[in-house]
């Protein structure tokens, strides 16, 4: 919403400087977001008078002139050719910088003779392009500072243009009036009354009106208009361009001028309608037809197709006015009308909001009625603009005819004047709390207040105090303590889930990866290489086709993220993040993953080789660590039931029985190639939420028990197939003396085509070392060696293989 | 008694003569050793007379002590000399690198999180959370925006496509983190105070606008919770954010359909040198919005409004992090740039608290 200075002040008396005004916006609630104040750059200028003037002793086309300036009389060399003994002239002095000419002046000597500032020309202080003299004001007073006088005499050139943010609450700050009664609530002026103008028409308009039934009740109550013939369409007056200019709006002509003015004025958006082109003697306020497309050229130039739930004005022949929104080129006003019909309605904002919305018009009569208009002031404010065609356009004007009804707003709420002390923090007397919603236009009776019809947003006695407060200025609210919830120290507050996630995130780190956070939605392509991309996590309308589904995973997103960072020059990376997945659509189908990623090398090049290729165990061990920092058991199975992004023989998943904990491996090189990433590419991704909770619920450690008995530690060898799994053997180990056996340890795998040339096609060898750990005595060679065989046959047994010899 | 100096005199000079280990272990055998010449000499004493033996005995045993020593001490000697000129082969270059070692990082939003769960905590705050697909109910209905308020489409939301046959209106990608304020109140009524961190997301990208971001919502519902209390909270919050003695809010009337009264917070600051001060200067930062619970919104979360009552704020995590450590574009905190993760990462035991600083 933008409006002038001037503007503001045809509604409110006040003296306040801008700055006071600005401040008071904001503070209001209405916040300033520009203010284009063309006096500032002429503040420094005074008006002075030339007290005589001289030829230069050196120059034929300049004057000596002795100026009279609120500084004394001064010597200033010009040469204007009407500068002459007597003229009341505007004196730029030394250092003052001077628009027009983009200069900052100084004490100067023009061919010998000193001269202390300049008089200037309309052009160089940017009023207009005249610059055949310097300026010579019919009045004024020496020391008087130009501004104010150009404020009296010509204030449009002074006129500071406001820029204000106006929220969805305050349609009637959409109109100059509105900001004007914030502002003498607030103590800045004094809001002056409105002019009434009750036209008498002197002949009954030809063009009658009348509301569908289906309209009255909801999209449009009220609808009212008259005709005023014989008018003359030609540009409006300076006064009303240089306003609307000011405002950024284009002047067209009086009429359409006429409205636009009541629009920002008074937010009273009104249609004229060319008489002439309307086809039989009737609007008609009805949805569009459902039966056929109806389509109007609206006043932009585009074909609009209407749709049965929208508001439209028709005649005999069609659809003349998109109701509320936009007018129709053809019914439209140009220079050459001479009758027209006014149009001044009630529309419901709702219906406009989503014709408007369907349609993308984008109007300040959409803007205003989907806000919401006073609908009291439909009558008013069609009178009002009557009397403003007729006294610019002329004319005269028929009687006014109109269907329906103003809508009733009436309701009151009780005004309770401690609320405000209890829900804001602020003590203000009741009388003022009273005095405040008066002069914003409440009606008081007893302990009720009725809101004023141009405030459709006031549905509560929270209402109420919210104005009573933002009147008094809330920049006046002390803060007041919170008390504590409990005294003492206070008690945890994250769930087990949320500690959970933020072990997994400082793990990660702490392992070396670091933490990116990358977009919720990703393209279609990568959200289906990752199992994902259905319609139900698709977004109607992506901002890009990047983002056009929520992720399945958060490996795409790190893998995108990878692929930038290897065209940045990195070969080397881990990337990790934690955050959420979106399985399906609704609510909730949301599930939080710790996601790490490894490209490259694990180390950079070094003197001491230290350098070489990530690869599967790395994931694993990591993906291991994390599960130990959340908690995780030590004992869990590794299954090859991995999904199809990851490399079928080199990834696994890491479960408790069903519940699948986290996944690791290398990334699917057909993933990577799509990606474009270049690999190879380990992973792991956790299930924050599938580790189970501690089972314990108390701090207190398991006691630690320490033997003093020397523990034996035995190696074994077996040869077995190749795809035999070290963990099958490991388990089969464990498993033959439960009590005696401490720990098994793969030290050695021997695969390839040696080991098989040594032990034959199709086999390998695993080698690992048991610990045992005896609990009451020494134990002897016989009870080593029986253990022993007991492993050598529980492994032979589950691996198939043998002792290698 | 002769015989004796000049035996003395004689191992000492070969102990100090000695080169090597294996030559001392010559002398210390010539002079010592089983068949050695004081052994000898010790041995001859048993033919003395008792008198002569006593003396004489005295004499040898000093000297073999004597002897005994200046080995021990020439051996230590040989030892340390060797192991010094060990020590000289030695030389590593030491200005080497270290072995590499990873080096991971925190992302500023989950460490900025985890400042704000430090503060609120200790003020008695939990962490709520919410989905980020939600109802349209939950995301406006409920926080009084109706489906053709014009604030709805202030806040370009985002659509879940929705298949022909589902007569529901389609869910959001939810546009501020105000809807947990009606779950946290759903599920758990009053009083209440929590904070609700995560992301969001607006039909919004350029220069300053990603299409996903971070809120942090607060809310504070009991009986007698006032804005004087959201004004001395923020306070608080920001003193202890920015990390600074002290901070200057004002707040400025505003509206959000959820709360009433409703206002916009400034912050006061200092550009001076195009470096951000807190806490000081002439200028105002607009950091939150915040305002009293709407009546309406505490009804459509089960809270009776004429028993209850309390503040909700809402804040950009991505923004106050900016703010905080200077980061200057919004964009870059989702391209994951290592360079940017790096400089503006932090470390991974940098776990913020209140009683060592939160950014110390």
């Amino acid at each position: 919403m933008k409006f002038t200075l001037s503007w503001l002040k045809d509604h409110l008396d006040t003296s306040a400087p801008i700055e006071a005004i600005t401040e008071a916006l904001t503070d209001l609630g209405l916040e300033v977001e520009e203010v284009v104040n063309p006096a500032a750059r002429l503040a420094p200028f005074t008006l002075a008078k030339i007290v005589h003037a001289e030829k230069h002793p050196d120059a034929d086309k300049l004057r000596v002139c002795r100026v009279l300036t609120d500084e004394g009389e001064k010597q200033i060399v010009c040469g204007a050719p009407n500068a002459r003994e007597g003229i009341t002239v505007v004196l730029c002095k030394p250092g003052d910088y001077v628009p027009g000419i983009d200069v900052t002046l100084g004490v100067g000597k023009i061919r010998g003779v000193e001269s202390h500032g300049m008089m200037a020309s309309e052009r160089e202080l940017e009023l207009s392009d005249e610059h055949n003299g310097i300026i010579e004001l019919p009045s004024g007073e020496v020391g008087q500072r130009f501004v104010d006088w150009l404020a009296v005499n010509r204030p449009a050139t002074v006129d500071p243009m406001i820029h204000i943010k106006i929220t969805p609450n305050r349609p009637d700050a959409l109109g100059v009036r509105g900001v004007a009664r914030d502002l003498a609530a607030r103590g800045l002026g004094v809001l002056k009354p409105m002019p009434a103008a009750v036209i008498k028409g002197g002949f009954p308009s030809p063009i009658g009106v009348a509301i569908d039934a289906d309209l009255k009740t909801k999209g449009c109550p009220h609808f009212a208009g008259r005709t005023i013939r014989g008018v003359t369409n030609g540009p409006s007056p300076d006064w009303l361009q240089q306003r609307l200019k000011a405002i950024g709006l284009r002047p067209i002509s009086a009429l359409v001028d006429i409205t636009n003015y009541f629009t920002y004025g008074l937010n009273r958006p009104l249609h004229v309608f060319d008489a002439n082109s309307i086809l039989g003697n009737q609007l008609f306020v009805r949805f569009a037809k459902s039966e056929e497309v109806e389509a109007l050229v609206a006043l932009d130039g585009k074909t609009y197709e209407m749709r049965p739930t929208m508001m439209v004005i028709a005649d005999a022949k069609g659809v003349e006015s998109i109701a509320g929104i936009m007018g129709g080129e053809v019914s439209g006003c140009s220079e050459t009308t001479t009758d027209v019909f006014l149009e001044s309605a009630f529309w419901d904002p709702i219906t406009i909001a989503a014709t408007g919305r369907a349609l993308k018009i984008n109007s300040d009569a959409r803007y205003r009625f989907e806000r919401g208009v006073d609908p009291a002031f439909t009558l008013a404010g069609l009178d009002l603009a009557t009397q403003m065609i007729l006294d610019l356009c002329g004319g005269e004007a028929s009687d006014v005819v109109q269907d329906g009804a103003p809508l009733d707003v009436s309701r009151a709420y009780k005004l309770d004047p401690a609320r405000l002390i209890s829900l804001v923090g602020m003590d203000i007397p009741e009388a003022v709390q009273r005095k405040t919603l008066e002069d914003l236009g409440f009606t008081l009776r007893g302990d009720m207040a009725t809101p004023p019809t141009w405030r459709p947003d006031v549905l509560g006695e929270a209402d109420l105090v919210e104005e009573v407060a933002r009147i008094a200025s809330l920049t006046k609210l002390q803060g007041r303590p919170l008390p504590r919830v409990s005294t003492g120290v206070p008690r945890p507050i994250l769930t087990p889930l949320q500690v959970k996630e933020r072990q997994a995130r400082r793990t990660i780190a702490a392992l070396g990866y670091n933490e990116c956070v990358t977009y919720s939605f990703i393209d279609a392509e990568a959200a289906r290489l990752f199992g994902g991309g259905a319609d139900a996590v698709r977004i109607e309308n992506p901002i890009s086709s990047e983002m056009t589904h929520m992720r399945p995973d958060l490996l795409p997103g790190l893998l995108r993220a990878a692929a930038r960072n290897q065209a940045r020059g990195f070969a080397d990376m881990a990337l990790f993040e934690v955050g959420p997945t979106f399985a399906g659509g609704e609510p909730g189908e949301q599930n939080l993953l710790a996601c790490g990623l490894l490209i490259g090398a694990v180390a950079p090049r070094d003197p001491f080789g230290s350098r070489r290729a990530v690869d599967v165990f790395d994931a694993k061990a990591d993906a291991e660590a994390v599960l130990a920092a959340l908690g995780a058991p030590a004992r869990v199975q590794i299954t090859r039931k991995v999904a199809d992004w990851w490399h079928p023989g080199r990834s696994g998943a890491i479960g408790l029985g069903p519940n699948v904990m986290a996944t690791f491996g290398e990334v699917h090189p057909r993933v990577l190639q799509a990606m474009g990433v270049k690999g190879p590419a380990v992973a792991f991704s956790i299930s924050v939420a599938a580790v189970p909770l501690p089972k314990a619920k108390t701090p207190t450690r398991a006691a630690l028990t320490l033997s003093d008995l020397q523990a034996v530690d035995r190696d074994f060898a077996f040869v077995v197939d190749t795809k035999v799994e070290a963990l099958t053997a490991v388990n089969a180990a464990l498993g033959a003396d439960k009590s005696l056996i401490d720990s098994v340890k793969v030290f050695d795998q021997f695969t390839g085509e040696k080991a098989e040339a040594q032990m034959g096609v199709g086999k390998k060898s695993i080698a690992f070392t048991v610990r045992l750990q005896p609990r009451e005595k020494t134990l002897t060679d016989a009870e080593i060696e029986a253990a022993s065989a007991k492993i050598v046959e529980k492994v032979s047994k589950a691996t198939g293989g043998t002792l290698r010899s | 008694m002769d015989g004796l100096d000049t035996l003395k005199a004689k191992y000492l000079t070969a102990v100090a003569g000695a080169s090597d280990e294996s030559a001392l272990e010559e002398v210390r055998l010539a002079a010592l050793g089983k068949k050695g010449e004081i052994s000898a000499l010790m041995a001859s004493l048993g033919k003395m007379d008792p008198d002569v033996r006593k003396a004489a005995g005295a004499n040898l045993n000093l000297l073999k002590d004597e002897i005994d020593a200046a080995l021990r001490a020439k051996k230590a000697g040989l030892a340390d000399a060797a192991l010094d000129e060990r020590l000289r082969n030695e030389w590593l270059d030491v200005t080497l690198p270290g072995r590499p070692r990873p080096q991971g990082s925190i992302h500023p939003v989950s460490q900025v999180m985890e400042e704000l769960t430090a503060i609120f905590g200790d003020m008695g705050f939990a962490v709520a959370e919410g989905p980020q697909i939600e109802s349209d109910w939950y995301n406006f209905d409920a926080l009084n925006i109706p489906p053709e308020h014009p604030a709805r489409q202030e806040h370009d939301t985002f659509f879940m496509a929705r298949a022909a046959d589902d007569a529901r209106p389609p869910h959001v990608l939810r546009t501020h983190t105000s809807p947990v304020q009606i779950r946290a109140m759903t599920a758990q009524g009053a009083p209440i105070r929590v904070i609700a961190p995560g992301r969001v997301y607006r039909m919004d990208m350029d220069q300053t606008h990603a299409p996903m971001f971070h809120q942090v919502e607060g809310l504070a519902i009991d009986r007698d919770i006032s804005m004087a209390n959201l004004k001395w909270t923020l306070e608080e919050f920001c003193r202890a954010f920015f990390e600074v003695p002290s901070v200057e809010l004002r707040f400025r009337a505003s509206h959000f359909p959820f709360t009433e009264p409703s206002a916009e917070v400034d912050i006061r600051c200092s550009w001076e040198g195009g470096q951000l001060k807190i806490g000081q200067g002439d200028s105002w930062l607009e950091i939150l919005g915040s305002g009293m619970v709407h009546p309406k919104v505490l009804a459509a979360a089960g809270v009776d409004p004429a028993k209850w009552q309390g503040f909700a704020f809402g804040m950009g995590i991505d923004r106050i992090a900016m703010l905080k450590y200077g980061i200057p574009d919004l964009r870059a905190f989702f391209e994951s740039d290592l360079r940017w993760l790096r400089h503006y990462g932090f470390a991974a035991l940098d776990m913020p608290d209140l009683p060592g600083g939160l950014s110390s």
